[in-house]
């Protein structure tokens, strides 16, 4: 890793959102974010998988500054960001652009895919009419469309082109960094794979910094450089992919990797016990402790930290680290 | 990409749209022949709206025993109803566009600010807006005209204020709603200023609501203006308008329902045209529904 300048660093990011039950109930301090620091190196790849609900997109969109963290900083280029909706943070835009799950939702439906790639460009002031166009035409090569679908409204066009066109408008300015919230997760199987290519194919081509938000493993495996395993607000281990994937260390990880579909490896799944805990109500210690097949006494009472081990991956967890012997899990006790 | 090297690579024709219903076309023309009417007014009228002919007092309009003096009759005074006609298009077309323009531009801005701004400003115009849907009307228009005197920029703003609240509303939860769909957040992060947030991505994808609401008002508001006109706080006599020639017609319905019947369906076929233009521009300003 270069530690020189990172081309984005988030040490310690916390989002807090204040919840209510009911009409009059007390208001509940939910953390969705508790504590991420994460690096995305230029022209590489960080994948960030975890279940629904852990924070992953909340930790996205906290690192392009559309949301100030509650605690913990977000340095883009060595620089702090601009707070939210200043100028300096629109100007910023061109720099660092977004990719949404939802193509559909994510396109302005009464506006031809064509004006709306064009419109980064003239929202930041690059180049003249006929260069827009000719940019225009250069962006939809790029990711695959005929020049004439630049004509189409978003719902006369497939899914799959819709987020090429998303993709396509993100790419307009050239920005250092993308980050690519749950991109192919609202498309088919034969689709996911061609976005997936798509987007390696314009790194390689652009340069950008990724960070690749999704809950598919093999996909975060297929375009990232680094993975990063979240439960609960927390990075529980971030490593090499192929590391990560074939020799998990946290038993969170090993619980994610192990319901990955195998054909002819049925009966060896790890199935956890219990259900995701409540963000509003944390357990104590370990936040997996709950639900883990090894956890010991240690992990009730103390949070593990996230730590590099000797062959360099960080991990977040006593026993993984050789600080507790493995237990029996709390539910197998209790049983 | 197996979507490129398609053979057929090129696009497929576009299919022709058709043209807008019998109806929609019946409601362009009546609108411009109302246009026309009402820019017009001095070229086409017969007679000043104030002459009198008084050897010819409430004589009935040509099918109902008139002759092709007054081709629509006369009212008590002798006046000549086609002319009081032509005369009070202009100013009822005048007074219902600009005041629909200017509640509706009014609304739209105040809805738009409390959504961008939420916090005090959004409190502010929903004080602002309940205040005024919770007070009649007419007792506001009464106090204002009584204080101020009557003017016609006067009567138009007032009227204008009319359906403003209506804007407002639709106009903020629509932003709002807006705002947490993907595209407006997405156009944000794109780093667009608010304005060209609002102007081209929010108004356009909004503005079938707040047209139809539009037609709604554009009836509401010429009743309204008959109504002040008929208590004597709108259009001032010798002015006319198609509220006050109603107002004053009334008092001749049995004798002579001409003076009534000739402002009343222009009303009526003006309104309609309205709606019907105003319906099917909403389908038609919507891509998806093409």
């Amino acid at each position: 890793m270069r530690e020189a300048a990172p081309l984005l660093r988030a040490e310690g990011l916390v989002r807090r959102y204040a919840m209510r039950r009911g009409a009059f109930g007390r208001s509940v301090e939910v953390r969705a974010v508790a504590g991420v620091s994460l690096t995305v190196e230029r022209g590489r790849t960080l994948g960030l998988v975890g279940e629904s609900g852990c924070g992953k997109s909340t930790t996205g969109r906290l690192v392009l500054g559309m949301e100030a963290p509650d605690a913990g900083s977000v340095a883009f280029e060595g620089k702090p960001l601009p707070s939210p909706g200043s100028a300096a943070w629109r100007a910023q835009r061109a720099r660092m652009q977004m990719v949404f799950q939802d193509p559909l939702g994510a396109l302005d439906r009464r506006l031809p895919v064509g004006a709306q790639i064009a419109e980064p460009l003239e929202i930041h002031g690059i180049g003249g009419k006929a260069e827009r166009a000719a940019r225009v035409e250069a962006l939809l090569g790029a990711v695959g469309l005929r020049a004439d679908q630049a004509m189409r409204y978003p719902h006369e066009l497939s899914g799959g082109q819709r987020q090429r066109a998303v993709l396509a408008r993100a790419l307009a300015t050239e920005p250092a960094l993308l980050v690519c919230d749950e991109p192919i997760s609202a498309l088919d199987v034969s689709i996911q794979a061609q976005v997936m290519n798509l987007l390696v194919d314009l790194q390689a081509q652009f340069g950008m910094g990724v960070l690749f938000v999704s809950h598919d493993l093999r996909a975060v495996r297929q375009v990232s450089h680094r993975v990063a395993v979240m439960y609960l607000g927390q990075i529980v281990e971030e490593g090499e992919p192929d590391a990560v994937l074939h020799d998990p260390a946290h038993p969170y990880s090993r619980a994610l990797v192990s319901a990955i579909p195998h054909p002819g490896r049925a009966g060896q799944r790890m199935v956890l016990q219990g259900d995701p805990p409540n963000p509003a109500d944390r357990p104590s210690g370990c936040a997996f402790h709950p639900r883990c097949p090894v956890a010991s006494a240690l992990c009730a009472r103390e949070a593990p930290v996230l730590k590099p081990r000797p062959d360099g991956r960080l991990v977040a967890c006593h026993v993984a680290q050789g600080e507790a012997a493995p237990g029996q899990g709390i539910l197998a006790k209790a049983a | 990409m197996p979507e490129a090297p398609l053979p057929v690579a090129a696009a497929p024709p576009r299919t022709r749209r058709p043209g807008p219903p019998p109806l929609v076309v019946f409601g362009f023309c009546w609108l411009a022949l109302m246009l026309a009417v009402a820019l017009l007014a001095d070229l086409i009228s017969p007679y000043a709206y104030t002459a009198l002919d008084l050897r010819n007092r409430l004589s009935p309009p040509i099918g109902f025993g008139g002759t092709w003096l007054h081709p629509l009759g006369t009212d008590e005074l002798g006046r000549d109803v086609l002319a009081r006609l032509i005369y009070s298009i202009r100013t009822s077309l005048l007074i219902a566009f600009g005041a629909t323009i200017i509640g509706a531009v009014v609304g739209t801005t105040l809805g738009f600010l409390a959504a961008h701004f939420r916090g005090l400003v959004e409190q502010a115009v929903l004080a602002l807006v309940d205040f005024s849907a919770s007070l009649p009307f007419l007792i506001l228009a009464l106090s204002v005209l009584a204080f101020f005197g009557n003017s016609m920029v006067l009567l138009v703003c007032l009227l204008g204020l009319h359906a403003w609240e209506r804007y407002a509303r639709i106009a903020r939860g629509l932003a709002l709603s807006a705002g947490a769909q993907g595209y407006a957040a997405a156009v944000r992060q794109l780093g667009a200023s608010p304005w060209r947030l609002y102007g081209r991505h929010v108004l356009p994808n909004i503005a079938s609501t707040l047209i139809v609401s539009m037609t709604l008002a554009f009836p509401e508001i010429i009743l309204l203006e008959s109504g002040l006109s008929f208590l004597g706080l709108g259009v001032q006599p010798p002015e006319t308008s198609l509220g006050s020639m109603v107002g004053y017609g009334r008092e001749y319905l049995t004798r002579a329902p001409w003076i009534l019947l000739a402002p009343a369906v222009t009303i009526v076929l003006t309104t309609l045209s309205v709606s019907l233009i105003g319906d099917w521009l909403r389908d038609r300003l919507d891509p998806t529904l093409r």
